[in-house]
């Protein structure tokens, strides 16, 4: 049960589960919480292959560090970003912020 | 009793992020991505990845986590119903979702993997400091500006007027 393939499954599934929240949300936090979802999912495969691929460092460990960085730098971003949005069209539906429509 | 935990930790994984995506409630969904997190860095010390999950509980859970909740609250407003969280496109993104899934299935199941030697159970802080400082240390510099820039310009973009 402790194998590669058994990681790997639990992150294709977190994955497909974070496309699923990104594509069919309409409010933006809760699409930012889907891409939290793929994150996660990416940093669980690096861990996995750097536990199981028989590497003598720890690279994905390190590539991990990293990922979780650019999420936490993309969560504060975003959610500046919606705050905004709300303020100046008093709503955080993606289908409402259509201002650049010609 | 390893391999229990491991299937408990493994389903709570599942189960919570499937409520993520789903709840009809955007708080429901917040707090259930608290337990996703939580068991990911499970899943982490399952892998021998002690500093990883003790980043994930503090990083993720301490503040992506909060930063999303104050997200939520600040912008609904808490007395009306409309926090509810409405969906749309269900039937492609369950299409689309479902597909990828299938493939990464495919992938996953027919690819003979390398699987290496045992991993030493150390503790791995000593290493992922070594490897930050020595191979890493370009990347780690240019993500430590990143990310002050970015949190500079979030501070910027949010304050008002």
């Amino acid at each position: 049960m402790d194998s590669l393939q058994s990681y790997l499954v639990i992150a294709a599934l977190l994955f497909s589960m974070g496309i699923y929240g990104v594509i069919t949300r309409k409010n933006a936090v809760a699409i930012l919480m889907g891409i939290e979802l793929i994150l996660n999912s990416a940093n669980i495969n690096f861990i996995a292959f750097n536990r199981f691929g028989g590497m003598e460092n720890l690279d994905g460990h390190v590539f991990s560090i990293f990922v979780i960085v650019l999420a936490a730098a993309e969560a504060a971003v975003a959610l500046a970003i919606v705050i905004n949005l709300f303020k100046n069209i008093g709503s955080v539906d993606v289908d409402d912020a259509d201002l650049l429509k010609g | 009793m390893a391999e229990n935990l491991f299937l408990v930790i493994a389903a709570l994984v599942i189960a919570s992020a499937f409520w993520v995506v789903f709840s009809p409630n955007l708080i429901h969904s917040a707090v259930s991505l608290l337990f996703t997190l939580f068991s990911t860095a499970g899943l982490y010390i399952f892998l021998y990845a002690d500093f990883i999950a003790a980043t994930q509980v503090v990083i993720y859970v301490g503040g992506i986590l909060v930063l999303i909740i104050f997200g939520v609250m600040l912008t609904n407003s808490i007395d009306t119903p409309s926090i509810a969280a409405s969906s749309k496109n269900q039937f492609i993104g369950g299409v689309g979702a479902f597909t990828i899934f299938v493939i990464q299935a495919a992938v996953i199941f027919n690819t003979p993997w390398h699987i290496g030697a045992e991993q030493s159970r150390d503790s791995t802080v000593a290493n992922i400091g070594y490897l930050l400082l020595n191979e890493y240390l370009l990347p780690f510099e240019i993500i430590s500006i990143l990310l002050l820039s970015a949190l500079m310009g979030s501070a910027l973009l949010s304050r008002r007027n």
